[in-house]
């Protein structure tokens, strides 16, 4: 890929950002491109030890808080017509509440999400709290010399280790995922501001 | 490594390029690769950074009839190396103190 081709994909994949931080970063990127050159190397090698314009793109986009890109994009490119200014109001009951309860759907999910994670660590616990009491009973029943029963409070309590240990992992896990799971709603939403046909 | 601590560790990397002259940012990047490996995007994101605290200016100059931006260290930024160092004697009591536990356990 030719220097103008690299600066003129990564332009358009840009494109959702902030006018002068664009420029600004294609200068850097120009600047990195002739450095190379005048170190070397050819253009074509160049553009590519800069790596793919995709990798560049996300990476950027990870790195700009969420709230300049909507902040950007909320602005319009250009000044609404009086009709169409009447349309939003006129049509505002319809299209605020459905995006509005697009949104609420949306934290129920992620609510529900969540409250499976706790339902499981309270799970986690009860099972705990059985393996404590079991431990204390056996103790007891120790004391007072009940032989059958304390092999059968050993047992239980056992089992009850076990389950613990299990859900413990388990809990670990699904935690984890859902902390990734969260990680990655939050770049896909900031790639909604990102226009889909620039960044292929 | 970590990205947290590297993130954390490239400011200074940065800074300690600049140090003794003003520099370009490819000349940054290729002082740092033996050491840490730094993107384009990330290194421009903490040159802003940096230029937005204060630790450094940029300025302008002609290179065989093109422009390239020179990064110039202010006192702020050397005083942040200078407190870098210092926290760095921290971090290595601490890196003993874990290293220790590792022996323990053995």
């Amino acid at each position: 890929m030719s220097k103008s081709e690299f600066l003129t994909l990564l332009r358009k994949a840009l494109n959702r950002l902030p006018q002068i931080d664009v420029e600004e970063r294609l200068t850097f990127y120009s600047e990195m491109i002739d450095d190379r050159i005048e170190d070397g190397l050819t253009e074509e090698a160049a553009v590519a030890e800069l790596g793919s314009v995709d990798n560049i793109v996300s990476q950027i986009m990870s790195e700009i808080p969420l709230l300049t890109l909507v902040k950007e994009n909320i602005k319009p490119k250009r000044t609404l017509r009086a009709w169409e200014i009447i349309l939003l109001v006129l049509g505002s009951p319809i299209w605020l509440s459905l995006l509005s309860a697009i949104f609420m759907v949306m934290i129920c999910v992620y609510a529900v999400i969540w409250s499976i994670v706790v339902t499981l660590w309270a799970i986690l616990l009860s099972v705990a709290a059985l393996l404590l009491s079991g431990i204390l009973l056996c103790v007891l029943s120790i004391i007072q010399g009940n032989v059958s029963l304390t092999f059968a409070l050993i047992g239980a309590s056992l089992a009850c280790c076990g389950i613990t240990i299990f859900v413990f992992l388990g809990c670990k896990q699904v935690t984890k995922a859902v902390l990734i799971l969260t990680k990655k709603i939050f770049i896909r939403i900031k790639s909604c501001f990102i226009k889909k046909e620039a960044v292929k | 490594m970590d990205t947290q601590l590297k993130r954390g560790l490239l400011d200074i990397c940065v800074l300690a390029a600049i140090k003794g002259q003003d520099t370009y940012g490819y000349l940054i990047i290729k002082n740092l690769k033996p050491y840490i490996k730094l993107s384009e995007s990330t290194l421009y994101t903490i040159l802003k950074r940096l230029e937005t605290a204060g630790m450094l200016t940029v300025k302008t100059a002609e290179h065989g009839g093109r422009l390239r931006k020179y990064y110039h260290i202010t006192d702020s930024g050397l005083k942040r190396i200078e407190e870098f160092k210092n926290e760095w004697k921290e971090i290595l009591s601490i890196y003993n103190f874990v290293t220790k536990e590792d022996e323990n356990n053995e």
